[in-house]
C-alpha cells in the first residue's frame, strides 16, 4: 500500500485499545507528517484539539519537541503553527510551565519569512504576560539576548519587538543590560534592524523612566532620524510622536524639535510624507505653543511641497489641523496661514491633490462660521466643484451636509446641479454609484420642489441605467426618497413612470419596474400597492421572459404582507396556482415557495 | 483629467431618458467605459528640489584654446560651472543657463576622454562633487504607483540631456589612464557608493545602464570598497524580498554580480556562500522575477561553476520556493532547472534526482501545456539525458506513473506526443524495468478501483488512541 510508511505498525496495535474517540485525533497527528501542505496545514491549525487529548504532560514532553524539530517545514505551516503556539499557554499545564513554548518559538522567530518571524514575535509577545518576574529573567529574558545578538538579521530584527514586553517586569541590572541591547540594535550594521529598532522605539520609550527616556532615547531618536537611509529616518518621525507625547513642556524645545524641524524640511520626500501623515497626532502630541511657533509653518511648507504626494497627505490634513489649533487665536491662524495655502490646492495640478482637499475642505465651514464661508470657502467649494476630475466633485457633494448646517445648501445649488448632472452621466459606473448614494441626502437639503424640477429626471434614468448595480442602486434610491418626501409625492411622481416600465420591450427594465415594486410596497402603503402595483404584477405574470415570471412570485411573495386578504386569496393565490403549474423549474420553485411564505396553500 | 464623453446615445442620458431603443440591447458591459490613455507626464525630475537662488551662468573660454598653464584653473571652473542645477520641466526656463552647461560637460568629457595629464590630485575632489551635486538625489515618487516594468513606460529623467553627460564625464573619469585609485577613494568613499546603489532604483533605464557600467569600474579599480559594495547590495536584495518588493534595478546589479562572482577565489568564502543561500535562492520568490530572472540565473550557475558543492543547495532551494499558482514562473524555474543540469556534475546530480524528478513528474502533469512542454523538453537536452540513463533505475520509478498516466489524459495532443517520446526514450533504456513498473502501475490502479485506499483510514480507526500514543513516542 502506498502509505504504509506511516508513523507506526498500526497492525501490531490491533486489538490493543478499542477508544473510538480518539480516533479523529490520531488522524491530526498523522497528517502533521503528511506530504501534502495542505494536510499537514490543517492539522497544525487544530493543533490545540491535539494538546487538550495528549493531556499537558505529554504536550510538554512530545508534542513540543517534535513540533521543534518541523521548523524546517514550508512557511505556510510555520505560519499556522507561530500563531497557535501564542495560544498555548493553558495546553502546557498554565504559566508554569509558559517557559516551554520558548524554544519553538524562538526557532521561528528566526527564520527568513517575514510573516512567520512576525506572528512568532506576536505570540512571543503575548505569552510574556503569562511568565512569572522570575521566569521572565530566568527563561524569557535570555531568549531575548540570544537574539539580539543572533548572527544573521533575521534574529535581531525579531529581538527589537520583544524588549518592550518584558522591560518593566526585570530587576535593574536586568534592565540595564536590555537598554544596552537596545542600543547596540539602533546602531546596526544592517538597515534592515535599524528600521526594526526605529519602529520599537516609540514603544520602548513608552516602558523607560522618564530619565532614562531622556538621556538613552533622546539619543538613539536623534541618531535614527539622521540615518543614512531614509527608510530608517521616516520611522523615527512615527516615534517622535510617543517620545514627545512621554516629555514634560519644557524639554520638548531642546530634546525633540531640533530633529522634528529637520525631518519636515528632510531631502527625502518620503520623509517629509511621514510628517504630512502624522501631522495630527503630532500636533497634539507638542501641546499648543508649538504648534504655533512651528507647526504652523512647517505644515504651510507641507501644503506647498514639490512632491504631489507630501502635499496630498498633508491636505489630508487641512481641517484635524485646524480644528486642533488653540482656539484663542484659531481663526487669525488659519484666516491668514493656512487658507492662502488651501486656496492654491484648489487649482494644484496633480488630482490627488485636490481630490485629498476636496475630502475635508468643506470641515473648515464650522470651524470658521457663516460670514468666513460664504466669503472664503464658498468660492473654493464652487471652483472645486467644477473641477475636471470627478473624485474632486464626488468628494464635495458627500460632505454636503457640514456646509449645511453653516450656511444652507442653497447657496451652493445653483453651481451644485451641472455637477450632479455631469457625474449622474460619469462614463465610470462606480462614480455613478457614488453620486447615487448622495441621492436622498441632497433631496432632503434641497426640498421637493428643487428635486422635482431637477434631479427626478436622473434618478428614474438612473433606473434603466446599463449596469446592474446602478439600477439596484437606483430602486433603493427610490425607495428612500419615498419615505423622505412621502406617499402621496410617490404616487404622483414616482409610481406611474415605474408602471410604466412595465411594458418596456427590454426584459430586464420590465424586471426593474418588480425591483421597484419590492422596494415601494411598504413605504408607500396598502392602498396604491393594492389598487396600482399589483395589477401590474399580475399581468406581468403572463410575460414570456421566464425570469420575469419568477421574479414576479417572488414579488407577490415581497408585497403580499402589505396587501388585505381578500386580495390575497383572490387574486394573489390563483395566479401563484398557475405559476406553480409553469413550466420553467424555477417559476415553479418560486412560486411554491410564495404559496408557502403567504400561507395560501 | 477625464476626457471620455459620454456618447450621444447614452441610455442613462436624461434626454433620452423613456424612450428605450427598440432592439433588446442587454449587454451589461458596454465598452463606454474604455480604460482611459494614462495621462501622465513621461518625464520628472527630482533634480531641481533645493536650490535657492538661481545662478547667471556666463560662458567660459573653450579648454582646448587655453594655456597650458591655465588648463587645469580652467577646468576646476568649469567643474564648478557644472554644479549649477536646471529646472528641466519647464522646459523653457534658463535656456542660456543650459546651453552653457551643456557645452561646459561636453568639453569636460571630450577633455578627460582624450587628454593625457588632466587628470591632476586638486581635481579628484571638485570632479567627485560635480558628480555628486548632479547624480545624487532623492527620487521622485513613481508616477504609477502599480508601475510594472514590463507592461508600462517608465518614466524617464527630464534632466537627462545634463545628466547624461554627467555619467558620461564620471565613466571617462573612471576609465582615464591617469585615474588613480589611490586618490580617487579619499573621494569616493562608502558614503558615495552608497548613495550611487541607491540610484540603481531609477526607474529611467538610460540611467541604469550608465550606473551598471560605472559601479562595475568602481569595483575594479577601488579594491577597499569591494566587500562594502557587497554588503550593500545584499542590503538592497534582502529588502527588496522581504519589505517591499520594489526596487528598480535588481537586474542591473546582479549583472554586475555575475561577474564578480565569476572573480571568487577558491575555495568559497562562507560569506560568499551565504550571499547564494540566504540572498540569491530567496530572490527566486519576487513577484517581478521575470524582469532579472536571466541575470539571475546566470549567477546562480556561475556559482555551481566555481564550487560544484553548492548545487545540492540550490537545487533544494528552487524545490523549496517552487511556484504554485503561477505558471509563468513555473516555466521560468524549469528553464533555470535546465540550465543547472547542464552543467551539473554527476556526483552531484546523484544527491539531488529524487526530489527534482518528484518536482519534474508534478511539472509533467500541469494542465497548463507550456509547463508540461518545458519539462518534457529536458528530455530533448542530451546530457541530461545521459544523466537519467545512468540512473534510470531511480528515475523511472518516480517519473513512470506520471508519464503513464498523463499520456492518456492530457487535453493537449503536442504534450500527449512528447510524452509518448519519452516513454519510448525509457523503454529502450531498460525495457524489463519498464515492463515492471508498467505491470505493477495495472496491478495497483486495479486495486485503487477496489477501494483498498481506505485500508489505512479504517485499520487507524480500529486502533484510535492507541496508535496516537506510538505515533508521539516514534519521534
Amino acid at each position: 500500500v502506498a502509505e504504509e510508511g506511516g508513523p507506526c505498525s498500526l497492525s501490531k496495535m490491533a486489538g490493543a485499545d478499542g477508544d473510538d474517540s480518539l480516533y479523529p485525533i490520531a488522524v491530526l497527528i498523522d497528517e502533521l507528517r503528511n506530504e501534502d501542505v495542505q494536510l499537514r496545514l490543517n492539522s497544525i491549525k487544530k493543533l490545540s484539539t491535539i494538546a487538550l487529548a495528549l493531556g499537558v504532560e505529554r504536550t510538554r514532553t512530545e508534542l513540543l519537541p517534535f513540533l521543534t524539530d518541523t521548523i524546517y517545514d514550508e512557511d505556510e505551516v510555520l505560519l499556522a503553527l507561530a500563531e497557535q503556539l501564542g495560544n498555548f499557554t493553558m495546553l502546557v499545564g498554565g504559566p508554569e510551565y509558559v517557559h516551554c513554548l520558548l524554544p519553538p518559538l524562538e526557532s521561528l522567530a528566526t527564520v527568513e519569512e517575514t510573516v512567520v518571524r512576525d506572528k512568532a514575535v506576536e505570540s512571543l509577545r503575548k505569552i510574556s504576560q503569562e511568565h512569572s518576574p522570575v521566569d521572565l529573567e530566568v527563561h524569557f529574558e535570555p531568549l531575548v539576548k540570544r537574539l539580539a545578538s543572533g548572527d544573521w538579521f533575521t534574529s535581531r530584527t525579531s529581538a527589537c519587538g520583544l524588549f518592550s514586553v518584558c522591560y518593566p517586569r526585570v530587576s535593574s541590572t536586568v534592565k540595564a543590560e536590555i537598554r544596552q541591547h537596545f542600543r547596540t540594535l539602533c546602531s546596526d550594521d544592517t538597515p534592515m534592524v535599524r528600521r526594526a529598532a526605529a519602529s520599537k522605539l516609540g514603544e520602548f520609550a513608552k516602558v523607560l523612566e522618564l530619565d532614562y527616556v531622556k538621556s538613552d532615547i533622546i539619543s538613539l531618536f536623534t541618531a535614527l532620524a539622521s540615518d543614512e537611509q531614509d527608510s530608517v529616518r521616516l520611522l523615527a518621525v512615527e516615534a517622535c510622536v510617543s517620545i514627545a507625547t512621554l516629555l514634560p513642556q519644557e524639554d520638548l524645545e531642546t530634546l525633540v524639535m531640533p530633529t522634528l524641524r529637520q525631518a519636515a524640511e528632510d531631502k527625502s520626500w518620503r520623509v517629509r510624507y511621514m510628517v504630512a501623515d502624522k501631522f495630527s497626532e503630532l500636533q497634539k502630541a507638542v501641546g499648543p505653543e508649538i504648534t504655533k511657533n512651528d507647526l504652523v509653518p512647517a505644515f504651510q511648507n507641507l501644503l506647498k511641497d514639490c512632491e504631489a504626494e507630501v502635499r496630498a497627505a498633508a491636505a489630508n490634513k487641512v481641517k484635524e489641523f485646524c480644528e486642533n489649533l488653540p482656539e484663542d487665536n484659531r481663526e487669525q491662524i488659519i484666516m491668514t496661514h493656512i487658507l492662502p495655502c488651501v486656496k492654491e490646492l484648489v487649482s494644484d495640478t496633480n488630482q490627488h491633490v485636490k481630490s485629498a482637499l476636496a475630502s475635508v475642505i468643506m470641515g473648515l465651514s464650522t470651524i470658521l462660521g457663516k460670514d468666513n464661508t460664504i466669503e472664503h470657502l464658498l468660492p473654493l467649494f464652487l471652483a472645486q466643484l467644477k473641477d475636471e476630475c470627478p473624485e474632486v466633485r464626488l468628494n464635495i457633494i458627500s460632505n454636503l451636509d457640514c456646509v449645511n448646517e453653516v450656511i444652507g445648501i442653497r447657496q451652493l445649488s445653483q453651481s451644485l446641479l451641472p455637477a450632479i448632472v455631469e457625474l449622474a452621466e460619469d462614463a465610470k459606473w462606480r462614480v455613478r454609484l457614488a453620486i447615487i448614494e448622495y441621492m436622498p441626502l441632497l433631496a432632503g437639503q434641497l426640498g421637493v420642489e428643487f428635486f422635482d424640477e431637477k434631479l427626478n429626471t436622473l434618478c428614474m434614468a438612473w433606473l434603466i441605467d446599463h449596469v446592474y448595480a446602478i439600477r439596484e442602486a437606483a430602486t433603493c434610491n427610490l425607495m428612500k426618497l419615498v419615505e423622505k418626501f412621502g406617499a402621496e409625492w410617490a404616487q404622483n411622481t414616482i409610481v406611474p413612470k415605474v408602471l410604466g416600465m412595465a411594458n418596456d420591450p427590454n426584459y430586464l427594465h420590465r424586471m426593474t419596474t418588480l425591483f421597484c415594486i419590492n422596494a415601494l410596497s411598504e413605504a408607500c402603503g396598502q392602498d396604491i400597492t393594492t389598487k396600482q402595483m399589483l395589477p401590474v404584477v399580475l399581468k406581468m405574470s403572463n410575460d414570456q421572459v421566464a425570469n420575469v415570471r419568477f421574479n414576479v412570485a417572488k414579488s407577490l411573495q415581497k408585497i403580499g404582507p402589505v396587501l388585505d386578504s381578500n386580495a390575497l386569496q383572490t387574486e394573489v393565490k390563483p395566479v401563484l396556482e398557475k405559476l406553480a403549474t409553469d413550466t420553467d423549474m424555477d417559476v415553479k420553485y418560486f412560486a411554491q415557495e410564495a404559496i408557502s411564505v403567504l400561507a395560501l396553500a | 483629467m477625464e476626457t471620455t464623453k459620454l456618447p450621444p446615445t447614452s441610455p442613462s442620458s436624461p434626454t433620452t431618458s423613456f424612450s428605450v431603443p427598440s432592439a433588446e440591447k442587454v449587454d451589461g458591459f458596454p465598452r463606454r467605459s474604455m480604460r482611459r490613455a494614462r495621462q501622465r507626464r513621461s518625464h520628472s525630475s527630482s533634480q531641481f528640489r533645493y536650490q535657492s537662488s538661481q545662478v547667471e551662468l556666463t560662458p567660459l573660454p573653450l579648454l582646448k584654446d587655453a594655456p597650458v598653464a591655465e588648463l587645469h584653473d580652467l577646468f576646476c571652473k568649469k567643474l564648478q560651472q557644472c554644479c549649477v542645477l536646471f529646472d528641466f520641466l519647464d522646459c523653457v526656463a534658463d535656456l542660456k543657463g543650459k546651453e552653457i552647461k551643456r557645452a561646459a560637460l561636453n568639453e569636460l568629457v571630450e577633455s578627460v576622454a582624450t587628454s593625457r595629464g588632466v587628470l591632476i590630485e586638486p581635481l579628484y575632489p571638485e570632479a567627485i562633487k560635480m558628480i555628486s551635486v548632479n547624480i545624487f538625489r532623492t527620487l521622485p515618487p513613481s508616477e504609477n504607483p502599480e508601475f510594472d516594468p514590463e507592461e508600462d513606460e517608465p518614466t524617464l529623467e527630464a534632466s537627462w540631456p545634463h545628466l547624461q553627460l554627467v555619467y558620461e564625464f564620471f565613466l571617462r573619469f573612471l576609465e582615464s589612464p591617469d585615474f588613480q585609485p589611490s586618490m580617487a577613494k579619499r573621494y569616493v568613499d562608502q558614503k558615495f557608493v552608497l548613495q550611487l546603489l541607491e540610484l540603481f532604483d531609477s526607474e529611467d533605464p538610460r540611467e541604469r545602464e550608465y550606473l551598471k557600467t560605472i559601479l562595475h569600474r568602481v569595483y575594479g579599480k577601488l579594491l577597499g570598497l569591494r566587500a562594502y559594495i557587497r554588503k550593500q547590495i545584499n542590503n538592497i536584495f534582502l529588502r527588496f524580498i522581504y519589505e517591499t518588493e520594489h526596487f528598480n534595478g535588481v537586474a542591473e546589479l546582479l549583472e554586475i554580480l555575475g561577474s564578480i562572482i565569476n572573480g571568487f577565489a577558491l575555495p568559497l568564502k562562507a560569506e560568499h556562500k551565504q550571499f547564494l543561500v540566504r540572498v540569491l535562492i530567496p530572490l527566486h520568490t519576487a513577484k517581478s522575477l521575470s524582469i532579472f530572472h536571466a541575470q539571475l540565473a546566470y549567477c546562480v550557475v556561475q556559482f555551481m561553476e566555481k564550487d560544484a558543492t553548492v548545487t545540492e543547495y540550490i537545487i533544494r532551494g528552487l524545490l523549496k520556493y517552487w511556484p504554485k499558482t503561477c505558471t509563468q514562473k513555473e516555466v521560468m524555474f524549469l528553464g533555470e532547472i535546465e540550465e543547472i543540469l547542464d552543467v551539473i556534475e554527476p556526483s552531484q546530480f546523484i544527491r539531488v534526482q529524487e526530489p527534482l524528478f518528484k518536482q519534474i513528474a508534478a511539472c509533467i502533469s500541469s494542465p497548463h501545456f507550456q509547463v508540461a512542454e518545458r519539462a518534457l523538453y529536458f528530455w530533448n537536452n542530451e546530457y541530461i539525458l545521459s544523466l537519467i540513463e545512468e540512473n534510470c533505475q531511480v528515475i523511472l520509478p518516480l517519473v513512470f506513473a506520471t508519464l503513464y498516466r498523463v499520456s492518456k489524459e492530457h487535453w493537449n495532443q503536442t504534450i500527449v506526443s512528447l510524452i509518448y517520446n519519452v516513454l519510448k526514450t525509457f523503454m529502450e533504456m531498460n525495457s524489463k524495468l519498464f515492463d515492471d513498473l508498467t505491470a505493477s502501475y495495472k496491478v495497483e490502479k486495479q486495486n485503487w478501483s477496489q477501494g483498498v485506499v481506505n485500508f489505512r483510514i479504517r485499520l487507524i480507526y480500529l486502533h484510535g488512541v492507541s496508535c496516537l500514543i506510538k505515533m508521539c513516542r516514534y519521534h
